[in-house]
């Protein structure tokens, strides 16, 4: 064990140890250093007096002030509710056709939608809404339910093929070759007519034979001239947009086993301004169509003079 | 003889019981980490039995006054672990800028490779330096041989099989998905086993010390080792779904399981590279500096409240999730009293100083060691404002964080390894000094250029992300979407490979280094210091004319 001595270069006494040539310096600690540890424990100690802190036996201290993150987190959404209630209520009053009268309305609900886009929709349709195989583009102007803003809010209502839903869009292709209503040959001549109606292929021997087999098996949903029919969310095959694929093997594919593509009712899922700025949003892309009314007499009329009731329409503020 | 001969005997059996449990593993992975296990226990009987060569002591060890043969294989792995950490650091961030360097195969997505670098790094660089180190520092600050040779060897040794467990375990996909604590039970009992060793080797040579008093790193060591089991032990209690199988279940479920995975989780900083790495710096700086350290008074207030402070700052893992409020205040308000606690390390290591300031000019290892506490120091101060919840509701989830534990493990775990490193090849191998210290200088500033591009590159990253989370439009709606934020990262990650690279390239200048040094090459340079004294020039400034 060294002696206590004086440190030369500092002035200050050691404290008497050594080890393997280490001393130690009798320094006091750094009045700054302990003063702010002591303001800091102060501090610690007052913040637990006015936040939730003390566990008890039931239940912790809620502290003075009465916070708690639940709480913090409700009254945040309350007032975000409360700021856009005028905007909601309009909105839910409106019917969906309607909406592109009011365009100060209509850009809100565009905005409202691109929100909800973002956090519903982006992880099928993708960020910019431009779809994946399976999942279908929504900035063109190819629907397969409809382009209207009505056919599009329905769709998102009620969703495609969903199970248990009676008013889904409900379609369903054969599985042409898995079922057996085509032999594997004749899939290649249809296949090869769809090629050729699509403009990717020229006619041949294989396409005249498809043409027939498209006649009797296609054409009553796809129609004659293979244009598609949105009734039934058939899809045109005469132009370029492939919601699977538009190769040889994807077709034969399709046409062999079928395909039948999801989307859940969003009616189920957010609540119906939500639903309704959506449909804005994804009318609003590009391929947006305007809507017509089917029935003239009736229905127009009723569409124009009713207004449907918000709380009917169970419109939660949240 | 004898001895030998039964050790060497134990280590087969236990070998041959390792083989017949691997044949009636449930899956193919158990029994492939237990023909792992058989391996080492053929590896260790061919030792025991002093067939291999390097495992032996040699006459120079035998005779020298302290056993420091596991310290310059521990040198050397600590290296090699450290050049592997990096480099799958440096392969993981490429792949968040370039996700195809996934390649397609489950053993190289990011998900897998992310354990083995933070693994590789905390545990294999830093915990294969904190064993070396322990064992060198407690040996010559207790002026006594290891106590326990066979034993200090079998948890050397044990560690690195541990690693190796790990580290293939995680590119296996055999994980119970703790962070930090992905292996599986069967580790989990070994490194369990290892560890109470390595407790038992280390008290035992502080108990036949030759000095009255236990010097200060080796409380923040002995801290470590008792933390450390205390934590490892605790979070990893589990029930295996079959003896012979790999998969198994906590104790513990939902918010539970996530405080007490955090409480291990942050006191694994706390205890393994916060209180593990000031026990280094407690022996290197002053030995390299040549200077007695600055105030015992503060090492012992800041060791005890450093320790008593720590253990509760866990739940600040957890703002604003199904945490109670109260435990969330726990953990934010221990978080800010650890502050000071943290910082009387970096004074008294820094302070340490006060008398030998010229040597940060002269010496890179000196500078070294001043960059690492001054990161120290940068860290500690970010922790607790990172853990106020203000600030979390802003960082939380984001690269911040990333950033946060990279100025950390970089700047502090990182420097101070170095350091320590370079003070300890040349006289562990008898060298006059090091093969260059003008290379020691490269590293430095090649690892605070990395540092630097690093860290600034997450924060700037790491705060965009929380500002565009939380982007609300003028109408009250979110403006950006998720993929919108992640593409936004892009630049920033790029960059942040860019400072990985740097830093992995001082590293490699350190490797080669300690490898000319070893081999016992001087490099023929020119003194760092070339700046000459010129009496003439050095004249007092003009006195200010009195008013």
């Amino acid at each position: 064990m060294a002696e206590q001595r004086i440190d030369e270069p500092t002035g200050t006494q050691t404290v008497g140890h050594e080890w393997d040539g280490i001393e130690e310096l009798d320094t006091p600690m750094p009045r700054w250093w302990l003063w702010t540890l002591y303001a800091t424990i102060i501090w610690g100690i007052g913040y637990t007096v006015f936040y939730p802190a003390w566990p008890m036996i039931e239940q912790a201290t809620k502290g003075a002030l009465g916070w708690s993150s639940r709480e913090q987190l409700a009254a945040e959404m309350d007032a975000a509710a409360e700021e856009k209630a005028p905007l909601t209520l309009a909105i839910a009053q409106i019917p969906i056709e309607r909406l592109p009268e009011d365009s100060r309305l209509l850009a809100a609900a565009v905005e409202g939608g691109r929100a909800a886009f973002k956090v519903n929709c982006v992880q099928c349709h993708g960020a910019g809404a431009a779809g994946s195989t399976g999942y279908p583009n929504l900035n063109d102007d190819d629907w397969l339910w409809g382009g209207d803003l009505k056919a599009i809010h329905t769709t998102l209502e009620h969703g495609i093929r969903e199970p248990g839903n009676d008013a889904t869009r409900m379609s369903q292709m054969p599985a042409f070759g898995r079922d057996g209503l085509l032999t594997r040959t004749e899939i290649e001549d249809v296949v090869s007519h769809v090629q050729v109606i699509a403009g990717a292929r020229k006619a041949d021997a294989s396409a005249r034979r498809g043409a027939a087999l498209f006649e009797t098996n296609c054409a009553a949903c796809h129609g004659p001239a293979g244009k598609g029919d949105r009734t039934q969310g058939a899809p045109n095959l005469t132009d370029a947009i492939w919601l699977y694929g538009g190769d040889r093997a994807s077709l034969v594919e399709t046409v062999s086993n079928a395909r039948y593509g999801i989307m859940p009712s969003w009616s189920n899922r957010l609540d119906p301004v939500t639903v309704k700025m959506l449909a804005a949003y994804v009318h609003s892309l590009g391929g947006g169509e305007e809507f017509v009314p089917e029935d003239d007499s009736a229905e127009a009329a009723d569409a124009a003079g009713k207004t449907p009731d918000p709380v009917e329409q169970n419109v939660q503020p949240r | 003889m004898d001895t030998a001969f039964t050790r060497s005997f134990g280590w087969l059996v236990a070998a041959i019981a390792a083989i017949l449990v691997a044949l009636f593993a449930r899956d193919g992975l158990f029994g492939f980490h237990m023909m792992v296990f058989a391996a080492a226990g053929i590896v260790a009987a061919l030792a025991s039995a002093n067939q291999i060569g390097l495992l032996r002591p040699s006459a120079r060890d035998l005779e020298s006054r302290y056993d420091d043969q596991l310290i310059r294989i521990g040198v050397i792995l600590t290296s090699f672990w450290g050049v592997v950490g990096f480099l799958v650091g440096i392969v993981i961030a490429a792949q968040l800028a370039w996700p195809v360097l996934n390649l397609g195969i489950e053993y190289t997505t990011f998900g897998r490779l992310r354990p083995l670098h933070t693994s590789a790094v905390i545990f294999a660089f830093g915990g294969t330096a904190l064993i070396t180190t322990s064992f060198y520092v407690v040996q010559r600050t207790c002026r006594a041989r290891l106590a326990l040779p066979g034993l200090a060897r079998f948890v050397f040794w044990g560690y690195q099989l541990f690693i190796v467990l790990a580290a293939t375990g995680y590119v296996l996909g055999i994980t119970q998905s703790k962070e930090y604590a992905e292996p599986e039970w069967y580790v989990d009992l070994w490194l369990t086993i290892v560890w109470v060793a390595y407790l038992v080797v280390f008290v035992a040579t502080i108990i036949k010390r030759k000095e009255p008093h236990i010097y200060v790193a080796n409380w923040f060591y002995l801290a470590f080792i008792l933390t450390v089991a205390m934590l490892h032990v605790v979070n990893n209690l589990a029930m295996p779904v079959s003896l012979v199988g790999t998969r198994s279940y906590s104790l513990f479920a939902g918010v539970q399981d996530a405080l007490t995975q955090w409480w291990y989780g942050h006191n694994a900083v706390g205890f393994f590279l916060t209180a593990g790495f000031l026990a280094m710096m407690y022996y290197f700086v002053p030995k390299q500096a040549e200077r007695p350290v600055y105030s015992y008074r503060l090492s012992i207030v800041h060791f005890w409240s450093l320790i008593f402070l720590y253990i509760w700052a866990g739940p600040h893992h957890l703002h604003y999730t199904a945490l109670p409020d109260w435990a969330q205040t726990l953990g934010m308000v221990f978080s800010v009293m650890l502050w000071m606690p943290s910082w009387g390390g970096m004074i008294n290591g820094l302070m340490t100083l006060n008398g030998a300031w010229d040597k940060v000019r002269t010496d890179p290892i000196i500078r070294m060691m001043v960059a690492a506490l001054a990161f120290y120091g940068m860290s500690t101060f970010e922790g607790p404002m990172l853990s106020i919840k203000a600030v979390n509701s802003l960082s939380h989830y984001t690269d911040w964080t990333i950033g946060h534990v990279h100025s950390g493990a970089l700047g502090w775990n990182g420097l101070i390894t170095f350091s320590c490193l370079y003070f300890l090849v040349p006289r562990l191998w008898g060298r006059t000094r090091l093969y260059s210290l003008r290379m020691v200088n490269w590293h430095f500033w090649l690892a605070i250029l990395g540092i630097a591009i690093y860290a600034a590159s997450m924060w700037v990253a790491g705060i965009t992300q929380g500002l565009m989370w939380r982007e609300y439009g003028d109408d009250g709606f979110l403006v950006y979407a998720f993929a919108d934020v992640v593409a936004a990262m892009n630049p920033y990650y790029v960059m942040r490979l860019a400072g990985g690279l740097i830093y992995f390239s001082g590293a490699l200048v350190m490797v080669f280094n300690i490898w000319m040094t070893i081999k016992g090459r001087l490099r023929d340079e020119a003194p760092m210091t070339d700046a000459p004294y010129d009496a003439a020039a050095d004249r007092p400034l003009p006195q200010p004319a009195k008013a």
